[in-house]
C-alpha cells in the first residue's frame, strides 16, 4: 500500500487553538466534539450499569440503598438513551460522513449544526445537574410515567427538561440532514445513487423531525404539572395517566428506529466493502428504511398491553408490530445475500457488522415475543424486557456504532489501529455481552421483575453469571478504546482507502482536508456499490 | 496543489431553496408540538364536554373575535410585504412589516386584558377559586392557559423574527433578489395565525 505523499493541510491542522474547535462550523470537527462528549457519557452510563450489576450479585442489600438504586437505573436509562444511543451514529458518523459520501464540503446549515451541539451540551448539563441540585436524580425510570413522576420529590423537572432540550438538538440535526440530502448531493448523484448510509440517515431524520416534538410537548406538560401543581395526568385531579403513556410512546417507539436505522445503514456500508461485491437488493434496503420509519409510527401501543387498552386496539397494535419485522428481515436477507459468493475479507469492521446481525436477531425475535399479546402479559416488566432492549440497543446499535468507529477510523484519524488487539477486544466484548444479557432473558421468563434492587434466592446463580458477564464486557470495551486511543496518536499511517471502499469518502485524503475534496469526486459507474473487480474475484 | 478548487454543491453557498425547505421542516415540528396539545384537548373535551361548554362561557368572545381579525389581517400585511419586496419596493415592504408587528402587539395587549380578567376572577390554576371549580372546568382552564400561553410565546417570537427581517432590509442583506429570510418570516407568521384559527373556535365558540 502506498501512502499519498503529496503535502496538504488536513482539517486538524487547517486552524489552530481551542476556539477554532469550540466555534468551528466544520462538520468534521463538530462530529469529533460529539464523539468525545458521547463516549464520555457512555462510560458514565456503563459505570452505573456495572454498579447495578454489582448490587445484584447476590440477593439482599449489598452496596446500594434501594432508593439510590432507583435513581441509578433512571440516570443510567436517561444517559444511555438520550445522551448516548440516540445521538451516537447520526451526530458523530452522520455529521462526519454525510457530506463526504454525498461529495460535498459541509451540511446545509453549518451554524445550525453547531447550535445542535451546544443544545446537546446544555441538555447534558441539565441531566447531570440533578446529581447536585434538588433532591437528587429522578427515581421514576427513564419513562417518567405519571402520576409518580408528578408526585415524587426527586428532581424530575430537571431530567425532563434535559430530555426536552436534547430533543431539540436531535430535531435540528435531523432537519439539517434532510436538507443536506435534498440539496447538496454531488452533481449526477440521484437519490438512487446515494450510499445506503445516507438513505438510513434520511429515514432517521424524518423520524427525528416528526416524532420528537410530541415528546417535547408531553414533557413540558409534566413540568407544568409539577411546577404549578395542577394536572393533566394525575388522576386525583381528573387527569389520565394512560394518556401520558400514549403520548410518551408515540415518540419513544419511533425513537427506537432513530436508534436502529442508522446502525442498519452502517452495516449496509460495511458488508459490501468487505465482500467486495455490489449490495444485493439496493432498493429493497433503501426503501425498507422508509417503510420501517413509516410503520414505526403506528405501533406504540405495544408498550401498553397491560396498562388498560381495549381488545381490538391491542390486536391491531400487535399485528402492526409484527409487520415491522418484515422490512427488517428484508434487510437481513439482503446482507446475507451480499456476502454469499463475495470475496470476503474478515477484518474488525466486518466482525462488528456480523455481531450486529447476530445480536439484533436475538433482540428482534424476543421483540416478537413481546409483541404477541398473550406472551407479553407474562413477561411484561420482567428482566426479559431488560434483556430484549439491551440486545437491540446495545448488541445492535452499540455494536454497529463501534463497527463504524473501526470502519471509518483510518479516514477520521489517518492512522490504522492494531488489528490483532482490535479483534481480541471484539471477541471479549461479544462474549461478555452475551454472558451479561442472555441470563436476563431466562430470568425474565422465570419471573424476575425489573427495577428492583433485590430478588428471590432462586434467581441467584443466573444473576451472578450476568454480573460476571458485565466485567468481561467492560474489559473488552476498555481494551478496544485503549487500542483506538493509542492508534489515533501513534498508529501507523493509513492510506486514503485502506478497505478498498468505493463510496466517495474513500476518494479523498485521510484525514480529509478542510474542504473535503480538492478535486471533483467521481461517482462509481453503474451504482454506488459497483466494485470494478468484484466479479473477477469470483471466477 | 490547487487551492482554488471549489465544489459547486458547497454547503457554504447561499441557497434559497435550502432555507425554505429547512423552514418548512421546522414548521412541521411546530405543528406537531401543538398537535400533541390538540390531542390532549380532544380527549378531555370528549370526557368532560358539559364542563368545557360551561367553562367556555367565561371567556370573552368579543375579545377573541377581535384578536382573530387582527391576526388574519396581519397575515395579509406580511404576505403583501413579501410581494412588495420581491417587486423592489423596499419602503412599502418595511412599512407593511411594521404594521404586522403593530398587529402582533395589539394581539398581545388584548390577551393581557383577557388574562388579567381571568386572574381577577380567580380562574387561574393555583388560585383558590380555581380549586373549587369542577374537575372538567379546571382542565379546561389549564389547557386554555397552556395553549394560549404557548401560542402567545410564538406571537412574540414571530414578531422578533420580523424585526430581524426589517433590520436585514435596512442593512441590505435582505434584498429583492435575496428575499428568503422575509419569506421564512412570513411562513412562520402564517403558522402563528393558523394555530390561532384553531384555538379560537376550540375555546371560545364551543356549543
Ligand atoms: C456496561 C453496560 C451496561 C450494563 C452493565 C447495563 C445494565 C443494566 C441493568 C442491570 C439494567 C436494569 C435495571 C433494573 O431494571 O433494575 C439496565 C437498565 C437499562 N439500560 Fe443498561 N446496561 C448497560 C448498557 C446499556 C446501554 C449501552 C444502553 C442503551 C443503549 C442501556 C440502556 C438501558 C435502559 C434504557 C435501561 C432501563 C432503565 C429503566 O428501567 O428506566 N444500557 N441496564
Ligand atoms: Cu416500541
Amino acid at each position: 500500500m502506498t501512502v499519498d505523499a503529496l503535502p496538504y493541510t488536513d482539517f486538524y491542522k487547517a486552524k489552530k487553538g481551542i476556539w477554532s474547535w469550540l466555534f468551528t462550523l466544520d462538520h468534521k470537527r463538530i462530529a469529533l466534539l460529539y464523539l468525545y462528549a458521547i463516549i464520555s457519557f457512555f462510560l458514565v452510563g456503563a459505570t452505573l450499569g456495572i454498579l447495578m450489576r454489582l448490587e445484584l450479585f447476590q440477593p439482599g442489600k449489598d452496596i446500594i440503598e434501594p432508593q439510590t438504586y432507583n435513581q441509578i437505573f433512571t440516570l443510567h436509562g436517561v444517559i444511555m438513551i438520550f445522551l448516548f444511543i440516540i445521538p451516537s451514529i447520526p451526530a458523530i458518523f452522520g455529521n462526519f460522513l454525510l457530506p463526504l459520501i454525498l461529495g460535498t464540503d459541509d451540511v446545509a446549515f453549518p451554524k445550525l449544526n453547531l447550535l445542535s451541539f451546544y443544545l446537546y451540551v446544555l441538555g447534558a448539563l441539565f441531566a447531570l445537574s440533578t446529581l447536585i441540585f434538588g433532591d437528587g436524580p429522578a427515581d421514576t425510570g427513564w419513562t417518567f410515567y405519571a402520576p409518580y413522576s408528578v408526585k415524587t420529590g426527586t428532581n424530575v423537572t430537571m431530567s425532563v427538561l434535559a430530555a426536552f432540550i436534547l430533543g431539540f438538538s436531535s430535531i435540528l440535526t435531523g432537519l439539517n440532514f434532510i436538507v443536506t440530502i435534498h440539496r447538496l448531493r454531488t452533481p449526477g448523484m440521484g437519490f438512487n445513487q446515494m450510499p445506503l448510509f445516507s438513505w438510513a440517515l434520511y429515514a432517521t431524520s424524518w423520524i427525528q423531525v416528526l416524532a420528537t416534538p410530541v415528546i417535547g410537548i408531553t414533557l413540558l406538560m409534566i413540568v407544568a404539572e409539577r411546577v404549578f401543581g395542577i394536572g393533566l395526568f394525575d388522576p386525583s385531579i381528573g387527569g389520565d395517566p394512560i394518556l401520558y403513556q400514549h403520548l410518551f410512546w408515540i415518540y419513544s417507539h419511533p425513537a427506537v428506529y432513530i436508534m436502529a436505522l442508522p446502525a442498519m445503514g452502517v452495516v449496509s456500508e460495511i458488508i459490501p466493502t468487505f465482500a467486495q461485491r455490489t449490495i444485493f437488493g439496493y432498493k429493497a434496503i433503501a426503501y425498507s428504511s422508509m417503510a420501517i420509519a413509516f410503520i414505526g409510527y403506528f405501533v406504540w401501543g405495544h408498550h401498553m398491553f397491560t396498562s388498560g387498552m381495549s381488545g381490538p386496539a391491542a390486536i391491531i397494535f400487535s399485528i402492526l408490530t409484527f409487520l415491522v419485522a418484515i422490512p427488517t428481515s428484508i434487510k437481513v436477507f439482503n446482507w446475507l445475500a451480499t456476502l454469499y459468493k463475495g470475496s470476503i475479507v474478515i477484518d474488525t469492521p466486518l466482525l462488528y457488522a456480523l455481531a450486529f446481525i447476530f445480536n439484533f436477531l436475538i433482540g428482534g425475535l424476543t421483540g416478537l415475543l413481546l409483541g404477541a399479546l398473550a406472551a407479553d402479559v407474562h413477561v411484561h416488566d420482567t428482566y426479559f424486557v431488560v434483556g430484549h432492549f439491551h440486545y437491540v440497543m446495545f448488541g445492535g446499535t452499540g455494536f454497529a456504532f463501534f463497527g463504524a468507529l473501526h470502519y471509518w477510523f483510518p479516514k477520521i484519524w489517518g492512522r490504522m489501529y492494531n488489528k490483532k488487539v482490535a479483534n481480541t477486544a471484539f471477541a471479549i466484548f461479544l462474549i461478555g455481552f452475551n454472558i451479561l444479557y442472555f441470563p436476563m432473558l431466562i430470568l425474565g421468563i422465570m419471573g424476575m421483575p425489573r427495577r428492583y434492587y433485590d430478588y428471590l434466592p432462586e434467581f441467584t446463580s443466573l444473576n451472578q453469571i450476568s454480573t460476571v458477564g458485565s466485567w468481561i464486557t467492560v474489559t473488552g470495551i476498555i481494551l478496544m478504546l485503549i487500542n483506538l486511543i493509542v492508534a489515533a496518536r501513534k498508529g501507523e499511517k493509513a492510506p486514503d482507502n485502506p478497505w478498498n471502499g468505493i463510496t466517495l469518502e474513500w476518494q479523498t485524503k485521510s484525514p480529509p482536508p478542510l474542504e473535503n475534496f480538492d478535486k471533483m469526486p467521481q461517482i462509481p459507474e453503474g451504482g454506488p456499490y459497483n466494485f470494478p473487480n468484484a466479479y473477477k474475484h469470483k471466477h | 496543489m490547487d487551492h482554488t478548487f471549489h465544489l459547486p454543491n458547497s454547503g457554504h453557498n447561499f441557497d434559497a431553496k435550502s432555507s425554505k425547505l429547512g423552514m418548512w421542516l421546522f414548521l412541521y415540528t411546530e405543528l406537531l408540538l401543538f398537535g400533541g396539545l390538540f390531542l390532549v384537548y380532544m380527549v378531555y373535551r370528549e370526557l368532560n364536554s358539559e364542563a368545557f361548554l360551561l367553562a367556555s362561557f367565561k371567556l370573552n368572545v368579543w375579545m377573541g373575535t377581535f384578536n382573530t381579525v387582527l391576526l388574519i389581517t396581519s397575515s395579509m400585511t406580511i404576505a403583501m410585504s413579501i410581494t412588495a419586496l420581491q417587486k423592489g419596493n423596499k419602503k412599502l415592504s418595511v412599512n407593511l412589516m411594521w404594521l404586522t408587528i403593530i398587529a402582533a402587539l395589539g394581539f398581545l395587549v388584548v390577551k393581557y386584558f383577557e388574562w388579567g380578567a381571568k386572574f381577577e376572577h380567580g380562574l387561574v390554576p393555583g388560585m383558590e377559586h380555581y380549586d373549587t371549580l369542577p374537575m372538567g372546568e379546571r382542565l379546561y382552564f389549564y389547557l386554555y392557559f397552556f395553549m394560549t400561553g404557548l401560542h402567545g410565546l410564538h406571537v412574540i417570537i414571530g414578531a422578533i423574527f420580523i424585526l430581524f427581517v426589517i433590520r436585514g432590509v435596512n442593512k441590505g442583506t435582505v434584498t429583492p433578489e435575496r428575499y428568503s429570510l422575509s419569506e421564512n418570516a412570513g411562513l412562520y407568521w402564517h403558522l402563528v395565525d393558523l394555530v390561532w384559527i384553531y384555538l379560537f373556535p376550540l375555546f371560545y365558540l364551543i356549543h
